[in-house]
């Protein structure tokens, strides 16, 4: 009879998690904008590569850090816009289709922000071909430090949403990168025009955050419907 | 409904979780207490690293609430196993303020506080996280071999040790003045010619684990996927561990009180490099901050000297050595030694705490009425006096003089000369000086076969020391050995046969009073 019972409740439950499944919010929908800059723009420290000949030589200029890109046109970039809350809760992202490869090239990281799903590769390649380490500062995720000596790839994966994880080679004081680790893949960062853009949201009304390393966050309300694309833009004061 | 029914399926579908932690709920009680009373004045009552005692401390104690842990023997990321815990509470961390418990506590009170201290953070709770001890194979043997050494070394260049530890492993690469733990707080990579200082234990298997999970939380990475990707071999690592080992003494050096200084017949060493020295015996004194005059100083960089002695019957050598990262005054470290003045608390924080190009400096102290601390105003003490930024003439930078408390110091024009180097993080001062002075009412006259009190003092530059701000020696002694001299051969015979003769007297009186 418990048996019979069970039986029963697992097949409700099947028959249930099946209607989810189907029931999940698939879009249409996009989120874009720019993030514009405005005010006094900051100068990044320059970088002495006089230690590795090696990256120093990939440069014309003295390289510098890029704590805050402002692009030609007086937008920002680097900034990781993502959908910080709005999305039901059953909401399940489909299997991540290969892995984030983060490069280490010229003793700098390429990309210097970027997003990864809980779960998803982080491919760490080192196209240097002198010693990175790569340490990642998680606090809801492990934090982990691996040593790179020579040109080669290494993965590593996230357990649970952070925003962001700073990533850091010692060896190089001035390598940082930002990882957005999230649960979903509604995230953008702002490129060389100052734009992003989140697309496939399902209908509904969302939390956007927008992240950048010196100065913080910002967030915004966004009501999307059917396959509408609207415009969120943010303005980043400089100091 | 649906949602019941969904907690229903999931309960019925999932697995029975494991119980949290595998210790019962009492040891953790258990466990607090003792935790309360030991460890909260280091550690903090949140186990966050931030107890009463904590800002006085380079390294900081270790913030729970992360769970990130150094000395393990799992993968880089991963938590460390009870055991791994269990050895840093019995047996401490060599190099840092954490003495071992075992001993001091009972084993149930030190297994209690395990359990207590793994509260503090989520992660130990989380039953998705693995927590697998990495597999070790044995030690290859043969690890001091000329061989071996060499394999060690050249790994040691080609993944790069160098860029932190630098050339000679004393932790002078060119990039250790930048160095950060994961809380900001500055941090130095190893001197590795200082293995009983290693926080996870001096052996080459000690160390080898090091190079296989990493020190989380430092800059220092684990080298695993080098041997997972082929790059080399598990044995080429074994290798670099033996190397590095190598670097230091066979055996952790005991410290001894009497620095015994050889009469050579021959002539002195003529520099601090000198030959001669390699056939000294060396001595070891640990040096400790300065805490007994305000403004103290907790965070001394030179952990100890080597000092070696020898003299020719006229004039006496003595050659102090000691790592130090640094050739100060200069500005590389300036940024690193700002953010040790910032991390190490003192009772001078109003004032006097600006980071600038100091000189390293020594000083070697020989007492006429031993005030420990450099003397008083009415009781000097007869000091020796070395600094980086001397001249390069006769006395090479050294001076002696009278110090009257730390703030006077008054030069005597019968100094020692001393001569100095300093190669890949090691100064070598050598003084010399004759043992009789004109100068007998404020001099040390020195005499062979006699225990001199002696007291070493150094400050790094560039960790922000000088005046009060230094690291200090007890007392020891120097003792300049004596040739034996003859009347003590010949003495006993000259006792004996007048002995035997006083006898042979007192009997024939006797012998003739009878007849």
């Amino acid at each position: 009879m418990r048996r019979a019972m069970l039986a029963v409740v697992c097949g409700v439950f099947v028959m249930a998690s099946a209607r989810e499944r189907r029931a999940e919010p698939q879009g249409g929908a996009t989120i874009a904008g720019k993030i514009k800059f405005t005010g006094a723009k900051p100068a990044n420290p320059k970088i002495d590569m006089s230690e590795e000949p090696k990256c120093k030589a990939k440069y014309q200029a003295t390289p510098t850090e890029e704590t805050v890109v402002v692009n030609p046109n007086g937008t920002l970039a680097n900034v990781f816009v993502y959908v910080k809350s709005g999305l039901p809760e059953s909401y399940k992202a489909p299997a991540p289709a290969g892995g984030v490869t983060l490069d280490q090239d010229g003793c700098r990281y390429h990309p210097h922000v970027l997003g990864i799903l809980v779960g998803q590769p982080l491919e760490i390649k080192n196209s240097d071909g002198i010693l990175h380490n790569i340490k990642a500062k998680g606090t809801k995720n492990r934090p982990f430090n691996i040593s790179q000596p020579t040109t080669m790839t290494s993965t590593r994966t996230f357990t649970a949403p952070e925003v962001m994880v700073p990533l850091e080679c010692n060896v190089h004081g001035w390598m940082h990168a930002w990882l957005g680790v999230l649960p979903h893949s509604f995230y953008g960062v702002s490129g060389a025009d100052g734009s992003f853009s989140i697309k496939g949201l399902p209908p509904g009304t969302y939390t956007i955050e927008a992240w950048q390393e010196k100065y913080g966050t910002q967030t915004a309300s966004v009501t999307v419907a059917g396959s509408e694309t609207k415009t969120q833009d943010f303005t980043v004061a400089g100091k | 409904m649906i949602s019941a029914l969904l907690a229903l399926g999931l309960a019925a579908g999932a697995p029975f979780p494991l119980p949290p932690s595998p210790l019962p709920v009492q040891d953790t009680v258990k466990g607090k207490v003792v935790y309360e009373k030991w460890c909260a004045g280091c550690h903090g009552e949140t186990g966050a690293g931030d107890g009463p005692a904590a800002a006085y401390m380079l390294p900081r104690p270790r913030n729970f609430t992360g769970a990130v842990y150094k000395i393990r023997t799992t993968a880089s990321g991963q938590l460390p196993t009870d055991a791994d815990l269990l050895r840093a509470i019995d047996e401490g961390l060599p190099g840092s303020a954490m003495p071992a418990w075992k001993g001091r506590l009972s084993d149930a009170e030190r297994r209690d506080v395990l359990a207590y201290l793994k509260t503090f953070s989520s992660f130990f709770a989380d039953t998705s996280q693995h927590v697998v001890a990495l597999k070790f194979g044995g030690e290859p043997g043969g690890g001091t071999s000329a061989e071996a050494l060499k394999v060690g070394r050249q790994f040691y260049d080609s993944i790069g040790c160098r860029k932190c530890h630098g050339d000679q492993g004393r932790g002078d690469g060119p990039s250790a003045p930048t160095l950060k733990d994961d809380a900001g707080f500055p941090i130095f990579a190893a001197d590795l010619h200082q293995s009983w200082r290693f926080r996870g234990g001096a052996t080459a298997a000690d160390i080898y684990r090091r190079l296989r999970t990493g020190l989380d939380g430092t800059p220092m990475p684990s080298f695993s996927d080098l041997i997972d990707q082929k790059f080399l071999t598990d044995e080429q690592l074994w290798r670099l561990a033996q190397y590095v080992r190598s670097l230091s003494p066979a055996r952790t050096p005991e410290v001894r009180d009497v620095i015994h200084a050889p009469r050579l017949a021959a002539a002195l060493p003529a520099a601090p490099g000198d030959s001669v020295w390699d056939r000294v015996d060396r001595y070891w004194l640990p040096l400790v901050g300065q805490v007994i005059r305000k403004p103290r100083w907790f965070g001394p960089a030179v952990s100890g000297v080597w000092v070696q002695a020898v003299h020719d019957g006229k004039s006496v050598a003595l050659r102090v050595s000691w790592d130090d990262r640094t050739r100060s005054p200069d500005t590389t470290w300036l940024g690193f030694e700002r953010r040790v003045l910032e991390t190490v608390a003192g009772d001078d924080s109003g004032g006097g705490r600006t980071a600038g190009p100091f000189p390293d400096q020594l000083a070697v102290q020989f007492p006429r009425r031993p005030y420990f601390l450099m003397g008083t105003e009415t009781d000097a003490v007869y000091q020796w006096r070395w600094t980086s930024a001397g001249g390069s003439g006769a006395a090479g930078g050294a001076v002696g003089g009278l110090a009257r408390g730390l703030e006077r110091f008054d030069t005597l024009p019968g100094g020692p000369a001393a001569q100095t180097s300093y190669e890949h993080g090691e100064w070598r001062v050598m003084f010399t000086r004759s043992l009789a002075t004109p100068d007998t009412a404020n001099e040390l006259q020195f005499a062979a076969g006699r225990a001199i009190p002696v007291a070493f003092f150094a400050w790094d530059g560039s960790s922000g020391e000088h005046g009060n701000r230094l690291a200090v020696s007890t007392w020891y002694f120097l003792a300049l050995d004596q040739p034996t001299p003859p009347r003590v051969f010949v003495t006993p015979v000259v006792v004996m046969l007048l002995t035997l003769g006083l006898g042979i007297v007192v009997v024939r009186r006797v012998q003739r009073r009878q007849a």
